[in-house]
């Protein structure tokens, strides 16, 4: 118990490890805010959303000329 | 027959590997560290959609141009569906491409389009390969449009190379990393963002090689009824020659 609770307290401290950050690059503008409030992920999850109903379009019209490939093929 | 169907059936391993890579392309290309630069800004992200879409176009072309080689050396009609079907996937890639950049351009340069060597050049490309599809389109006997298709192709292929990757290195671009452009300069050397950015390529190159077996086999599989409908009259006839 004690040991997890150590690597759990070293986890957070993590982030203070990537902190080394120039002037610049504290400046510049990004999308933090965003990113902090968690919405960044509704759309990664729209995107993967559409994606992946892409892609299971994509499939089915792979297994559907598989199949006649095979029937043209017995034929 | 049943063995080589149940094999069929499950998805090749670079379809698998294809829609992995698309995952973490969106899923890292979305989330993960970028550099910070200033009017770039998470628009350099881009690098991670836009940029793939020609390296994409440029293999599906390079497979092309492959193929209408083989045409030519073996007169096998499957090479001249695969490089015909190969430009169109090639051809979507590059309007796409080029409708990514537009809008990415309006943001970063200021204007949709400001006549930069690469757009210009982009552009001149995709025309080479609509004058392919139309020449296609203009034949009616198949083997004379394979022929003549297949050495527009291969007189095509150089002419677009040089125009993408020799031309605009001649004269100065807005693109990041050409010309006089120091604040872009440094990411394409970001360790970071190459670790999405080349399978990001593999992804998109692997998914447009995807779609373009899928209409190259069924252009095969209407090439086979065809033949064997033509067959069948002709059995026909010469069934009711003999009565």
């Amino acid at each position: 118990m004690k040991r997890i609770l150590t690597i759990f307290l070293f986890l957070l401290t993590l982030p203070v490890f990537s902190q080394g950050k120039t002037p610049v690059e504290t400046q510049t503008e990004m999308a933090d805010l965003l990113r902090s409030n968690g919405k960044i992920y509704v759309v990664v999850g729209t995107v993967l959303i559409v994606l992946i109903g892409l892609l299971i379009y994509l499939i089915s019209i792979d297994r559907k000329i598989n199949k006649l490939e095979s029937e043209v093929k017995n034929k | 027959m049943n063995i080589e169907l149940k094999k069929k059936s499950v998805l090749n391993w670079w379809k698998i590997l294809a829609i992995l890579l698309l995952f973490y392309t969106v899923i890292g290309g979305l989330l993960m560290e970028v550099p910070r630069r200033d009017i770039l800004n998470e628009s350099i992200r881009n690098l991670y959609f836009h940029v793939p879409m020609w390296f994409g176009m440029i293999i599906m072309l390079t497979i092309s141009a492959v193929a209408s080689i083989g045409y030519l050396s073996n007169s096998k009609s499957r090479f001249d569906i695969i490089a015909s079907e190969m430009v169109n996937m090639g051809a979507i890639f590059g309007i796409l491409g080029l409708i990514t950049g537009m809008l990415w351009a309006e943001y970063t340069w200021g204007k949709f389009w400001s006549g930069d060597p690469k757009q210009k050049a982009s552009v001149a490309g995709l025309l080479i390969y609509f004058g392919y599809m139309v020449l296609r389109a203009s034949f009616s006997d198949d083997q004379l449009r394979a022929r003549v298709s297949a050495v527009f192709s291969i007189l095509a292929y150089p002419t677009f190379i040089v125009l993408i990757f020799v031309l605009p290195r001649l004269v100065d671009s807005l693109h990041p990393g050409n010309g006089g452009n120091p604040g872009f300069n440094a990411y394409d050397l970001d360790a970071r963002m190459r670790m999405v950015f080349y399978p990001a390529v593999i992804a998109f190159s692997l998914l447009g090689v995807w779609i373009a077996t899928l209409r190259i086999r069924i252009r095969t599989i209407d090439n086979l009824v065809i033949d064997k409908n033509y067959e069948k009259e002709n059995s026909v006839i010469l069934d009711h020659k003999v009565k």
